[in-house]
């Protein structure tokens, strides 16, 4: 690219340059004056002998300094966020609120259980919600998120293991070579040994190779449905007789509900726990915008083993079990200190209310549709992972760039400078140089035109020979290409001043 | 002096009953900037098929799995500490470890080079 003529400031327009806190701010002053104490002070020699060296800003200074800052960011109030295996949909307005209703906002904790009966009513409303959605008696509201309610589901099948006396013979937990990473990490903290489940030609699991593979020794499967590559598993049903036949559990990732919400029940498949991400499918907001919340439903099997605490319903009134005793002497105990995200709690369920039954089922038949929309879109000059119709994302390899000099990484950054946020790239690890999209139902025909009209000039621009567009990548970002190597060999984790000298003497 | 590969893209050179293993130039270009290796310690066991190093790329991280059966009798240090010796030289000076061999006819069912030639380039 041809570079312009440098602006004095260092802005470009109104794209405003952001300096790090500790070269902008002021180590002599501060952003609230204070008078000079007077008399001696009460710390005698525990009185601080240097100065911290901590920068300081007025307000407004501070103010523009993070504001800034957050306009370098990109959300999904912006534009399409198409990671697979995200399901970044909108946030409606209605949820935040709902959940900045003071009865909801302003409850703690600790208050006495007669003071928030509207609140542990509402956790109470969504724990059926949960529960009728996917067909299961039981759900655990605490865990805070996916992976944390991955924990939760195998903690519970580890105590049920234990309950029977296997727990030192059922040691093997069974994991899909596509599942998300979290699934073999949560498994080997939860002490289990894992084994990987080879996939079929058509990326589904491969239940004859799977059903070889169950013994005595297996407490567990793990699968996701749909999984990674965005494919229902066919054989779902088979796959949880063959592993309750052999005396193990079936936990399923629930990341990708997203596609059979309202559609497909997870209890009238088999399964034995699910996490559900409240921030995926029931669009509570992700990350910085978050807390997550993955609340796991546990079948007839695992119910009893669920951990406290768990809201009750007692004549009129609600009640929260805090200990491991009565109904729930079994439970394998607590995850987290409180009840889990309250807030994501009321936004979750808003959601659900303002959709109703047949309006999720339509949030997953459209996101159904806009990625086999997608898919079929880019097929035109990208080569898909796998044959056929996908569910709620489509998988793309990389074999169309093949000798373009033109890798995944590049095109995803190309797609930085056209105003999208990239696709997950190189996952799942089945498929060379991934791209998994997931459009969501959030994005409208438009939307989705744009951004494959977008994509498809960028495929034929490389297979044209543009490399540069691609290696050069980003080019329009406030940073351009990073040299991710060096960043992850040589990281630089400290701050040090330019002029150590000139900071001294201020 | 011959020569073995995995279709989890390994190679096995083996001298008399010692194997030094490594992951493929093809491995490692399709991993791109190598930037972090952790090593199994000397005197590890491995049985065929096991995980036994990690390679991490700024594209991901992977297993690297024991090609044969045997025991560890060397990690190659300078892998560790300068990752990018994977990417100048992943059939040379970036091997990973050399092992005792425990069941040398396990190498019968490696490919050889042309046969893994092919296998890579439909991979």
């Amino acid at each position: 690219m041809t570079t312009t003529t440098d602006t004095f400031t260092g802005h470009k327009g109104l794209e405003l340059e952001v300096p790090l806190l500790f070269e902008e701010g002021s180590y002599e002053k501060s952003g609230v004056d204070m008078p000079e104490p007077s008399g001696t002070s009460r710390l005698g020699d525990l009185c601080a002998e240097q100065p911290v060296e901590l920068p300081a800003f007025a307000e407004p200074q501070a103010m523009r300094h993070f504001v800034r800052l957050s306009q370098k960011n990109y959300a999904i109030d912006m534009g399409i966020f198409p990671l697979g295996s995200c399901t970044m949909k909108h946030n409606p307005r209605l949820n935040e609120r709902m959940a900045r209703l003071p009865g909801f906002a302003d409850v703690h904790p600790l208050q006495p259980v007669q003071t928030v009966q509207g609140a542990l009513g509402l956790i109470h409303e969504l724990q059926h919600w949960l529960c009728e959605l996917t067909a299961m008696p039981a759900v655990a509201m605490s865990p805070k998120a996916g992976a944390h309610g991955e924990l939760c589901g195998m903690m519970a099948i580890r105590a049920a293991i234990e309950a029977k006396g296997e727990g030192a013979t059922r040691t093997k937990v069974l994991v899909p070579e596509s599942a998300h990473g979290t699934n073999p990490a949560t498994a080997a903290q939860c002490g289990f040994t894992v084994h990987k489940l080879p996939a079929t030609e058509d990326g589904r699991v491969d239940l004859a190779a799977m059903t070889e593979k169950l013994s005595d020794e297996v407490a567990a499967i793990m699968v996701t449905n749909p999984n990674t590559c965005g494919l229902f598993e066919r054989d779902i049903r088979e796959m949880a007789e063959a592993v309750h036949e052999a005396g193990g559990y079936f936990y399923c990732d629930g990341a990708n509900f997203n596609a059979i919400v309202g559609k497909v029940r997870p209890g009238d498949l088999g399964i034995d726990a699910m996490h559900i991400n409240l921030h995926k499918t029931f669009s509570t907001p992700h990350g910085g915008g978050g807390p997550g919340s993955g609340p796991t439903v546990l079948s007839d099997a695992l119910a009893p083993f669920a951990p406290v605490p768990a809201v009750v319903k007692s004549g009129e009134s609600f009640e929260i079990i805090e200990q491991a005793e009565g109904d729930m002497e079994q439970a394998f105990g607590r995850m987290v200190a409180f009840h889990g995200q309250m807030g994501m709690f009321v936004r979750a369920l808003s959601y659900m209310m303002s959709h109703g039954a047949d309006g999720l089922r339509k949030v997953a038949e459209d996101s159904v549709l806009n990625a086999n929309y997608v898919r079929v879109r880019l097929a035109e000059e990208m080569t898909q992972g796998y044959p056929g119709t996908c569910m709620h994302e489509a998988l793309f390899s990389d074999r169309w760039l093949k000798d373009t000099g033109v890798g995944t990484l590049d095109f995803a950054k190309a797609m930085i400078d056209e105003g999208f946020h990239p696709m997950t790239m190189y996952f799942p690890l089945v498929v060379s140089g991934a791209m998994l999209i997931e459009p969501t139902e959030t994005e409208s025909k438009a939307s989705l035109d744009e951004f494959c009209d977008s994509l498809l000039g960028l495929a034929r621009a490389a297979k044209a020979g543009e490399k540069e567009r691609f290696t050069q990548a980003p080019r329009y970002a406030p940073r351009t290409r990073l040299d991710e190597t060096k960043a992850a060999r040589k990281p630089v984790l400290k701050w040090t001043p330019a002029n150590p000298e000139a900071m001294a003497a201020e | 002096m011959t020569t073995k590969f995995t279709k989890d893209h390994e190679w096995v050179r083996v001298e008399g009953d010692t194997a030094t293993v490594g992951i493929t130039k093809h491995a490692a270009e399709q991993l791109g900037d190598v930037v972090f290796v952790e090593l199994p310690d000397v005197g590890n066991s491995f049985t065929q098929g096991d995980d036994m190093a990690v390679v991490e790329s700024v594209k991901a991280a992977s297993d690297v799995y024991a090609p044969v059966s045997g025991e560890i009798i060397e990690g190659n240090g300078s892998i560790v500490d300068a990752p990018e010796t994977v990417n100048d030289g992943p059939e040379e000076g970036g091997w990973f470890v050399k092992m005792k061999l425990s069941n040398p006819s396990e190498l019968d069912e490696l490919m050889d080079e042309a046969a893994y030639k092919e296998h890579a380039a439909n991979s």
